[in-house]
């Protein structure tokens, strides 16, 4: 067995276990589920530390057959591109396993949907079978619809249960038709990913089917994936959801449709990636200004929250589009970082919620007095949601913007202003509302996170932030060699553009490899 | 003579005979006992054409090829049997609520299984037509069962109409095809049908056929008996309403379109794909707003005939593959779904979604199995419906490139997914978060009644997490139109 298929395993395990526990034994429900998560959190750092970088294929690999008449089978395996996503994953489910002591009532179910969330993801990135990969993030998605509708917060709780269920579903069914388009123009006769890229090397897509099947995976993963104009349900949905349920899936499970255009959608089809890149970099400028601009003028913490996650996906499509090495990288820096990042916040924000019952920022103030840690925390991560060095946002954003800079002069330039400017202002307005100022006599007697378990989540997610943040090399090294093998692919050879010019500096064999 | 095939049948309805004759020695208080010896019975026939061995592995025809046993016949009869035999659980829980003549209630249903299993078979416009019959007969007594409640004698007044009409059409329908070409077999009949391809009134025959079997199976524009049929009729007659008489519907249909008239059916794609699509979405949109749950069960059958139609529009082994793997997930799928409605709603008025609050305090079990049963319809993995909609899908992209009009159907299939999501959550919302909760009173179950439900439960996660022994039976069973 490998250990990825523990990985994802335990929480799965756990959840079937739970149904089990009767529902008053709340102690040990949450023990479970906690222990299940750390498990596989620390199975994840054991799997991150065991990676070889620059193995050639994939590690960890493991195929059981499961329908053979159809070519489907579960085989799971990780290389550059995952490793560190399964990593994040990991321990952002842990972090938010902790962070659902929050959750007061119906915990039994609560719990078992949060560990069916977080197995699920896990495996989808885990899995190299399109058919898993799919079935793993369905099985992911639909809990945290519920775990919105139910255990939601706000007045407009129906509505953001309404809205993120709608986009959600129709997102993640495009892609499904997407997927089964490739499945069976590629003619490969299989599910597994690795022999549908190595068919296609030999036998590539027509390009009138890329050009079909394209849109349909850009589209339906960008919907998941929170795209402009396509982004609506995600402040929304964010701003009504648990912090536990938003921590997952802002964190890990919308990097799914990221990781399912790098991985799928961009070695498969490269002419008609190559049409529609040009175009995805205008639109992440929507993601970038528009929605940025947007987040400016938020009165509530989560929505500002939200929203400059969905600022923060434009980035990482913004490196995708750059169609190189350096831009891809970067990509999935980003997607790692952000991860944490977003997990980070919104378990904060959770927290100041729980104890003042609002995140309207004009009610809030002065939180630095009474919950030192908290603020802190919340500050550093405001600063590393701004791109601030030392952070893992920073070596993320910073590394797209060389990459997108050689393909996208100007959309770059006019990302960098949503960067720099945009994002400082709206996130240290926030902060500056939030936890300076008087503090409203109310919440004079608020506690801070006091002991060791309360601060663990977040102390765990800052310290990851920070150890990817100054030592990028520990991602940097495991991404490139893989990175390199996309972009190779993403770029035939008679494609004339910079990105191959540039990927041809980087490694001189890459051009002349397939 | 090798009628030695229809041993199964023979069984059958002697099984059915001697239950009706039972009626006149047997004490009215051992009527529930009566039902589970029946199911005893039954699950020996299945165990029979399960085992591989003796009559059921022998293939070939019988009466002048009127009756055909292949790997087709055998999977829907396999489907048949334990449709019957998960029917005839729940009657025995609802004997208590039949007035009188419960023995006949259960030979009726297992009269009815046995024109299901001659529908399997049939290979012939005249073995179609009689064992349709066989089986809508016994159904319009079925629907009208409990005599003192006038729903249900509307319904089976409704069923009866519209269920002689379209047997108006089926028959018209043969006798235009025998008129036109003198050929009743389907095998004789494809051999000479390309001939009559552009006879308009051998085409009428056909088509007339087709509207016949829409009858069956509540394909949109003939499902207007549904709601209220599904409303007012006891719940087992609606569950196997739902499950026997459609899946016959279906057998029914893929021989006529795939062995009987081939050269007909391929080019009739588009009118396939629009009575699918319109069929889909219908169903899905008027299940909105529906209150009472075995109204909103029947409004999504009708949706459920459109993704099965799905795959019989794709006019390709691996489409009629699809049919039948979504049919066995189906079968466990409803058939929970509706052993569920018969052990909650005892009181025929309270057919209402909400009298499913509070169900999660009052049995756990049935609530977990209401869930999973509206999740696997709703297409949510790791459910059978999940594998199996993926499947339909596969098969209508698959013929994508030959004709445009797949992908438009393939998207609205997903758009009626999508709006079914609304009320299929809506009931699991009813069952665990609802905020009144008027009765707490706990239900007891009895051990056959469990047995089914853990039955039905075994059956949905099986099918959809090992789909590996369904997906070759049905593929199996699909080769037996490309011969």
């Amino acid at each position: 067995m490998s250990i990825l298929t523990y990985i994802a395993g335990w929480p799965l395990l756990a959840a079937l276990v739970l149904v089990l526990v009767p529902r008053n034994y709340r102690v040990i429900i949450r023990a479970i589920a906690v222990l299940a998560t750390l498990i596989s959190a620390v199975l994840a750092v054991k799997m991150f530390a065991q990676f070889v970088p620059g193995a050639n294929g994939f590690q960890f690999e493991q195929q059981i057959p499961w329908v053979e008449s159809l070519g489907i089978s579960y085989h799971v395996g990780v290389d550059g591109l995952n490793v560190g996503l399964i990593l994040m994953g990991a321990i952002v489910a842990f972090a938010a396993a902790c962070c659902s002591w929050e959750i007061k009532e119906r915990e039994k179910e609560f719990y078992i949907l949060l560990l069916v969330m977080s197995g699920g993801i896990l495996g989808a990135f885990a899995s190299l079978d399109l058919f898993f990969f799919y079935f793993l993030h369905e099985l992911a998605l639909v809990p945290t619809f519920i775990m919105i509708g139910v255990w939601g917060r706000g007045e407009r709780k129906n509505y953001a249960t309404f809205q993120i269920t709608l986009y959600l579903s129709i997102g993640a069914l495009i892609a499904l038709v997407g997927l089964i388009a490739l499945y069976l123009q590629s003619g490969a006769n299989t599910f597994d990913i690795p022999k549908i890229i190595e068919h296609a090397k030999a036998n590539p897509l027509a390009v009138n089917a890329q050009n079909f099947i394209f849109p349909l995976l850009l589209f339906g993963f960008g919907i998941l994936v929170s795209l402009w104009p396509f982004h609506s349900w995600a402040p929304l949905g964010y701003g009504a959801a648990p912090s536990p349920t938003a921590m997952l899936h802002a964190g890990v499970l919308k990097k799914f449709g990221l990781y399912g255009l790098i991985r799928i959608a961009l070695p498969l089809m490269p002419q008609a990636a190559h049409h529609w890149m040009t175009f995805l970099a205008w639109l992440c400028l929507g993601n970038i200004l528009y929605v940025g601009w947007v987040a400016m003028r938020q009165k509530d913490l989560n929505l500002l929250i939200g929203n400059s996650s969905v600022a923060h996906m434009g980035f990482i499509f913004l490196g995708i589009a750059s169609l190189n090495l350096i831009g891809v990288t970067g990509a999935v820096l980003i997607m790692i970082a952000h991860g944490f990042l977003a997990a980070l916040t919104f378990a904060l924000s959770g927290y100041i919620y729980q104890q003042t019952g609002t995140l309207e920022m004009s009610r809030l103030g002065g939180l630095c007095r009474q919950l030192p840690f908290i603020s802190t925390a919340l500050l550093m991560a405001a600063l590393a949601g701004c791109g601030l060095p030392g952070f893992a946002n920073f070596v993320g954003e910073v590394t797209v913007f060389f990459g997108a800079w050689t393909v996208f002069p100007r959309v770059t330039g006019l990302a960098l202003w949503g960067a720099l400017l945009i994002g400082a202002l709206y996130m240290l307005r926030a902060m500056r509302n939030v936890l300076h100022g008087p503090l409203p006599e109310k919440w004079a007697a608020i506690p801070d996170a006091s002991h060791v378990w309360r601060k663990l989540p977040y102390a765990l997610l800052l310290a990851s932030l920070f150890v990817f943040g100054v030592w990028p090399r520990l991602l940097t090294e495991k991404i490139t060699h893989d990175a390199q093998k996309i972009v190779a692919m993403a770029n035939p050879v008679s494609e004339k553009s910079n990105a191959v010019a540039i990927s041809e500096i980087r490694n001189p064999q890459s051009a002349t490899r397939n | 003579m090798n009628a030695s095939f229809i041993t199964l049948e023979v069984c059958v309805i002697a099984l059915g005979t001697i239950l009706m004759l039972a009626d006149f020695w047997m004490p009215a208080e051992r009527k529930k006992f009566a039902g589970y010896a029946t199911v005893a019975a039954l699950a020996g026939l299945l165990l029979i054409s399960l085992g591989g061995a003796g009559v059921c592995s022998v293939f070939g025809t019988a009466f002048n090829g009127a009756f055909v046993e292949d790997a087709l016949a055998l999977f829907f009869k396999r489907f048949f049997l334990i449709a019957a035999i998960l029917v005839l659980f729940m009657s025995a829980e609802f004997s208590d609520r039949i007035a009188a003549g419960v023995s006949e209630y259960y030979s009726l249903i297992v009269f009815a299984l046995a024109g299901m299993l001659f529908a399997a078979s049939s290979n012939d416009f005249v073995m179609l037509f009689v064992s349709i019959e066989l089986i809508t007969i016994t159904f319009y007594v079925l629907v009208s069962f409990q005599r003192g409640k006038i729903t249900s004698l509307e319904a089976g007044v409704k069923y009866l109409i519209l269920g002689a009409l379209s047997s108006a059409f089926l028959i018209f329908g043969i006798a235009l095809v025998w008129g036109t070409t003198g050929k009743l077999n389907f095998n004789e009949l494809a051999a000479v049908a390309t001939q009559f391809e552009t006879n308009k009134l051998f085409l009428l025959g056909v088509l007339f056929v087709l509207v016949g079997l829409g009858f069956k199976i509540a394909a949109v524009p003939f499902q207007i008996w549904v709601p209220d049929v599904y409303q007012g009729a006891p719940a087992p007659t609606t569950a196997f309403l739902a499950v026997g008489s459609k899946a016959a519907g279906f057998v029914l249909l893929l021989r006529v379109l795939f062995t009987a008239v081939p050269s007909v059916t391929a080019h009739w794609a588009d009118l396939l794909i629009v009575i699918s699509g319109i069929t889909i979405l219908y169903g899905n949109l008027c299940a909105l707003p529906q209150r009472n749950l075995k109204r909103l069960l029947g409004y999504s059958s009708i949706a459920h005939a459109g993704y099965l139609l799905l795959g019989v529009a794709a006019l390709s082994a691996s489409g009629q593959a699809a049919v039948m793997y979504y049919l066995a997930g189906y079968l466990f799928t409803v058939l929970a779904a509706f052993t569920v409605i018969c052990l909650v709603m005892r009181q025929a008025d309270a057919e209402d979604i909400s009298a499913l609050a509070g169900l999660n305090q009052r049995s756990p079990l049935l609530a977990a199995t209401m869930m999973l049963a509206m999740a696997s319809l709703a297409g949510i993995p790791p459910l059978a419906g999940f594998f199996g909609k993926f499947l339909l899908l596969k098969a209508v992209i698959e013929q994508g490139a030959t004709n445009h009009g797949y992908y438009c159907l393939a998207f609205t299939a997903l758009a009626g997914v999508v709006i079914s999501l609304y009320y299929y959550f809506g009931v699991i919302r009813a069952i665990y978060w609802s905020k009144e909760t008027p009765d707490l009173s706990p239900i007891s179950l009895s051990a056959p009644a469990k047995l089914s439900i853990w039955i039905c439960i075994a059956g949905i996660f099986w099918i959809g997490l090992f789909p590996d022994t369904v997906l070759d039976l049905a593929n199996e069973a699909a080769q037996a139109f490309s011969r």
